[in-house]
């Protein structure tokens, strides 16, 4: 098992450092910056001023090489728009896109795990066809115009809700709603799979035989099984999670990771896009490792592969 | 830090699904309903100068903001009523689905072709051209999409090229890793085997031995993927960073309609409404392919 883990964790090592370099060419392949900073007026001695002051006049590998060794201690320079310091931006927006994030994952959870279960058991029943139809929806619906419809209707001519921005409960129902749907349909489909292929099994027919209350056989012995394949897929949804943030953080003005992402390609602010771009990557790789162990963990046959 | 965490080693130690299961209530009926909208935009698409009643483009401010023709102040002259700029919202709609399907059927045939390339020499030879191969696979797969076509939009230019490369060039990964799981499963078969011994090159036997084994896989992905492209070219016509005003791009329409919502609530829902049908229909459309042809593959 710790052979196991040790395995992962240098994998995922080695994709954040091809990552980094990536990201890093990328942003630099993002046109001058500097035509966003300086004025119309600016001569080219301050561009060349401006340049030197940003270090943007170094080699590329010079430069990659203190980005580098700055961003392992935190350090990911400073903003070339807000002028401040990158760590802190993205240490102001992170917890607000983290708040936002868990709230949609325990809105799906909790509405994607008893349709999920009941939709198998009650496997062609109306529940069954409305949860099939809860998840084709959430997999066919533009999230960004579910946002606009949603603020339309229910905070415009409803008035329940607020329209956008952070601030109390309410302020999360919204955006959260919408983040979670594809969410709740992907994870609902797995699991009323995973559920039926489960009870058909032989072990579960036995607990029946041996008299197991319905209920028990179906939440407790057929669900752990059931829910490997969620587990497995947990990591996919999870970085689908983040992209879609990326939009509705846009569209409900939510002062996340999202939002600042787009407003830094938006005005060219490479520091910026590299830190968020390796934050987000190194919490999905994070999450990925907790899930690949948790499943080693599950179950046992898998510690053994490669 | 793979997205797909255990990738092809899951697949492989799970146990196959007794194939009964899936074929339920939805059985092997052809899928009238998505087949036709499909049938129908696809139609729309190739004769978008015949069908649209109106110029895409052509602007009439004296007629902005025309509500559907249901509507005591519409007219059927613009039957689903009109934007910003007087322009015909129907035609837009039946010219933004050229530009829709091209996007989204070119951006998943690029992706599958390099990514089934991939996963299938990386099935085939295993070892250590299968270790780098997947790291790669596992660090593109953690790329977020939106993002990377937000930084190409920016250094490039947003352009309808741009947009399908920046989305095949990470939506190749995730054919990559599935084809490769199934290449393992076929390696250890004996015909494979058997092919060896006859002397057949890595060439033959990937090409003429592996790859008809994974077109019915490849086939599910494709059509669930078409969808899902369709999103997200729409999300980056609609973040600005997808394909450039004045063509008419179902995203970019909603986008417009953002702010006109409560006194014209049309301009931004009917773009929504056809995104949502087509992509409902290749959805359909994959589910349906994938009980039929690969019920062993997961919702991917």
């Amino acid at each position: 098992m710790a052979r196991f883990v040790l395995a992962r964790l240098v994998q995922s090592l080695v994709a954040l450092a091809i990552l980094s370099v990536v990201v890093f060419v990328l942003a630099r392949a993002t046109g001058d910056p500097l035509h966003l900073i300086l004025p119309m007026s600016a001569s080219e001695e301050d561009y060349a001023n401006a340049r030197r002051y940003l270090g943007l006049d170094r080699p590329y590998v010079e430069q990659y090489a203190s980005f580098v060794s700055r961003a392992l201690t935190g350090d990911f320079g400073t903003s070339l728009r807000a002028r401040r310091p990158v760590g802190e931006l993205i240490a102001q927006r992170l917890p607000n896109s983290l708040r936002l994030a868990a709230f949609a994952m325990s809105v799906s959870l909790l509405l994607a795990f008893p349709l999920g279960v009941l939709a198998a058991v009650w496997k062609g029943t109306g529940i069954d066809r409305a949860a099939q139809v809860i998840a084709v929806l959430g997999q066919s619906l533009p999230t960004f115009w579910v946002a606009i419809v949603l603020i339309e209707v229910v905070a415009g001519r409803l008035q329940w809700l607020p329209a956008g921005g952070i601030g109390g409960f309410t302020s999360y129902v919204l955006p959260g709603f919408t983040l979670g749907w594809f969410v709740v349909a992907g994870m609902m489909r797995l699991l009323r799979s995973g559920m039926l292929e489960v009870l058909d099994s032989e072990y579960v027919k036995l607990a029946r035989v041996k008299g197991v209350v319905e209920s028990r056989v179906v939440w407790v012995h057929a669900l752990k099984n059931a829910l490997i394949p969620v587990v497995t897929f947990a990591g996919i949804y999870f970085s689908i999670l983040v992209t879609t943030a990326i939009v509705v953080e846009t569209v409900f003005a939510w002062p996340g990771l999202g939002r600042l992402a787009y407003e830094a390609i938006s005005s060219r602010d490479f520091p910026v896009i590299q830190a968020v771009v390796l934050t987000t990557a190194a919490i999905v790789a994070v999450i990925n490792l907790s899930v690949d162990c948790l499943y080693a963990f599950i179950d046992p046959r898998i510690r053994y592969v490669r | 830090m793979s997205a797909e965490p255990t990738g092809g080693a899951v697949a492989d130690s799970l146990p196959a699904a007794p194939a009964r299961a899936r074929t339920g209530a939805r059985g092997r009926r052809l899928p009238v309903f998505a087949l036709s909208i499909i049938g129908a935009f696809v139609l729309a698409a190739l004769l978008a100068n015949v069908l649209s009643p109106a110029d895409p483009e052509e602007q009439s401010l004296r007629q902005r903001f025309t509500p559907p023709v249901w509507d005591e102040r519409g007219t059927w002259k613009h039957v689903l009523g009109t934007d910003r700029l007087g322009r015909d919202l129907l035609s837009r709609i039946i010219w933004g689905s050229r530009v829709s399907l091209t996007a989204g059927v070119l951006t998943v045939l690029l992706a599958s072709a390099f990514g089934a390339g991939v996963g299938l020499v990386a099935g085939y030879h295993g070892g250590r051209v299968d270790a780098a191969l997947m790291r790669i696979t596992d660090a593109t797969m953690s790329f977020p999409v939106i993002l990377l076509a937000l930084i190409l939009a920016v250094t490039v230019g947003p352009s309808f090229v741009n947009v399908v490369i920046a989305i095949a060039v990470i939506l190749w990964a995730r054919y990559a890793r599935v084809i490769r799981g199934q290449v393992l499963t076929l390696m250890e078969l004996d015909f494979i085997t058997q092919a060896r011994i006859a002397g057949a090159s890595a060439a033959r036997i990937i090409l003429r031995h592996l790859f008809p084994n994974t077109l019915n896989t490849l086939m599910v992905l494709v059509t669930l993927q078409v969808g899902y492209v369709i999103i997200v070219e729409a999300s980056l016509s609609f973040l600005g960073a997808g394909i450039p005003p004045p063509t008419p791009a179902w995203g970019s329409m909603i986008a417009e309609g953002r702010d006109f919502v409560t006194s014209a609530w049309w301009v931004s829902f009917f773009p929504g409404l056809a995104i949502l049908l087509v992509v409902l229909a290749f959805n359909l459309l994959g589910d349906w392919l994938r009980d039929t042809l690969d019920p062993k593959l997961r919702q991917l």
